[in-house]
């Protein structure tokens, strides 16, 4: 393997399945720890120390997994994309595993986003469910989610499903700004979105400066679900390989 | 023999990308309209849905006015996706797709005319049905051509995001209900700007905008869609 001054060596070992999860290994346990830390104490501020709202009351709490899992529901799916389209030029198995990975939790934090929304629009909206576009663009990438999900699972060859699901990702990726905003045009009751990159956000530090322990904390939840997935996706995979049989023998 | 080989290559090559749109086109559309039940099946099925809304919603002429666009577009849509299976399946049954993706024509051109083939049997008839069953909705005469002109635009892109699908299942047995849990969400801003445009024509509103929206999906999908198609189709052949 050619050394470069610019990237250390172990990014490139993360292309091999058995390095990938010696990796993967070393390093769950600090985001363990970091996202068992995060999430314990953005919950109990967020329950217990932030101010409630001064319309809303305490039911606004719930932003502090709705937006999270919203977020990171995005994300996820851009993940998903990113690693088909690594597997799908560079032929990389571990970018494959990655992706296949990222489909279940992303649908998991779609339904957990739709979810908290429900129970946040029953005491503010009146009522479970609204036809809100930002509601309904969450509900189509949960859609999005299970097309990947279905089509992986109905390839019974695991490279040529990787493929495929790649390139549904990808149009996936290029539909949601699509889709996103012909349903915002459509009708919207939401509030705009609580984080921007490009303005202050709108409420006091004592509201967001939770939220955002709390986003952290799911990306580092997220991480660590990605690689214990990821490790048993490679273990699956590998089964028939010399190291995985000595690693399962030695245990 | 190499010579041979290059020769014969060079010959193939000669035929245009303008020749060979052409050719695929007509060979599509002539086999399609051999199988001439298959041709009438998506415009009984649109017909068939649109009977259903009347049967299960209500048969008052107000209410069904009012229900018409969304109906219309939905059953469009739906009769679609549902010609969208058999776009490359004769194709790959019988290994002339595999024939195709060996050849050193470019596979976008290709792509395109079946897309095109397909379009023109599908949406474009139901573009020229729809005004018909709209009448039996009491869709005012107002609305007609926001209907045509939205149908016109928006079908073809229904089409060659199915055909993405279409693309992605050809080689499994029972492609039929996945390719509608793959294909149905990315058809959503179709729907919407479609029946918008519908509902502003109805209501006397300018539709130029909402038919623009349409005509940009529809120019982002032929730019973009015959790349996914092309290496859906790869994807699937090999597998």
């Amino acid at each position: 393997m050619a050394d470069s001054k610019w990237m250390p060596r172990w990014f490139y070992q993360l292309a091999s399945p058995r390095w990938c999860y010696q990796i993967c290994g070393k390093l769950l346990p600090w985001f363990t720890v970091a996202a068992l830390a995060l999430l314990i104490g953005g919950t109990l501020w967020a329950l217990i120390f932030a101010p409630a709202d001064y319309q809303q009351g305490n039911s606004f709490r719930i932003i502090y997994l709705h937006v999270p899992s919203a977020i990171l529901a995005q994300s996820c799916y851009m993940l998903m994309a990113v690693a088909g389209a690594i597997g799908l030029i560079w032929k990389m198995k571990v970018a494959d595993m990655v992706a296949k990975a990222c489909a279940p939790i992303g649908a998991s934090l779609a339904v957990l986003a739709l979810l908290t929304g429900a129970i946040w629009g029953k005491p503010t909206w009146g009522s479970w469910w609204v036809w809100d576009a930002r509601l309904t663009s969450m509900l189509i990438l949960f859609f999005l989610y299970l097309g990947v999900m279905a089509l992986n699972s109905a390839i019974e060859s695991e490279s040529t499903a990787a493929q495929a699901t790649a390139v549904l990702a990808l149009v996936g990726l290029v539909n949601i700004p699509i889709i996103k905003y012909s349903v915002e045009w459509w009708n919207t009751l939401h509030q705009p979105a609580t984080f921007k990159l490009t303005e202050k956000p709108a409420m006091p530090a004592e509201m967001w400066v939770p939220l955002l322990v709390m986003v952290i904390g799911f990306y580092a939840f997220f991480a660590v679900t990605l690689m214990m997935r990821l490790r048993n996706e490679i273990l699956r995979r590998e089964r028939r390989a010399g190291w995985v049989k000595e690693l399962l023998l030695s245990k | 023999m190499a010579d041979l080989i290059t020769q014969a290559a060079s010959e193939r090559a000669q035929i245009g990308p303008g020749g060979l749109f052409v050719a695929t086109l007509r060979r599509d559309l002539m086999l399609s309209l051999r199988r001439k039940s298959e041709l009438v099946n998506p415009l009984i099925f649109f017909l068939m849905v649109i009977t259903l809304f009347p049967l299960g919603v209500s048969p008052e002429p107000g209410f069904l006015a009012q229900l018409a666009p969304g109906a219309l577009w939905v059953a469009a849509l739906l009769a679609t996706l549902l010609s969208m299976d058999s776009l490359f399946r004769t194709d790959f049954d019988d290994g002339s797709l595999e024939q195709l993706l060996l050849s050193p024509q470019p596979l976008f051109i290709v792509v395109l005319a079946k897309v095109l083939a397909h379009w023109m049997l599908s949406g474009l008839a139901l573009t020229l049905v729809a005004p018909v069953i709209a009448v039996m909705l009491f869709l005012p005469a107002e609305g007609m051509p926001g209907l045509m002109l939205s149908l016109l635009i928006g079908t073809p892109t229904l089409s060659l995001v199915g055909a993405i699908g279409a693309a992605l299942t050809v080689g499994l047995k029972r492609g039929g209900v996945l390719i509608s849990l793959l294909v149905l969400p990315l058809y959503i801003p179709v729907l919407i700007f479609g029946t918008s445009a519908v509902q502003a024509a109805v209501t006397g509103l300018p539709l130029g905008g909402y038919l623009a929206l349409l005509g940009a999906l529809l120019a982002l999908g032929l730019a973009l869609a015959p790349l996914a198609i092309g290496a859906a189709l790869r994807i699937s052949v090999s597998g």
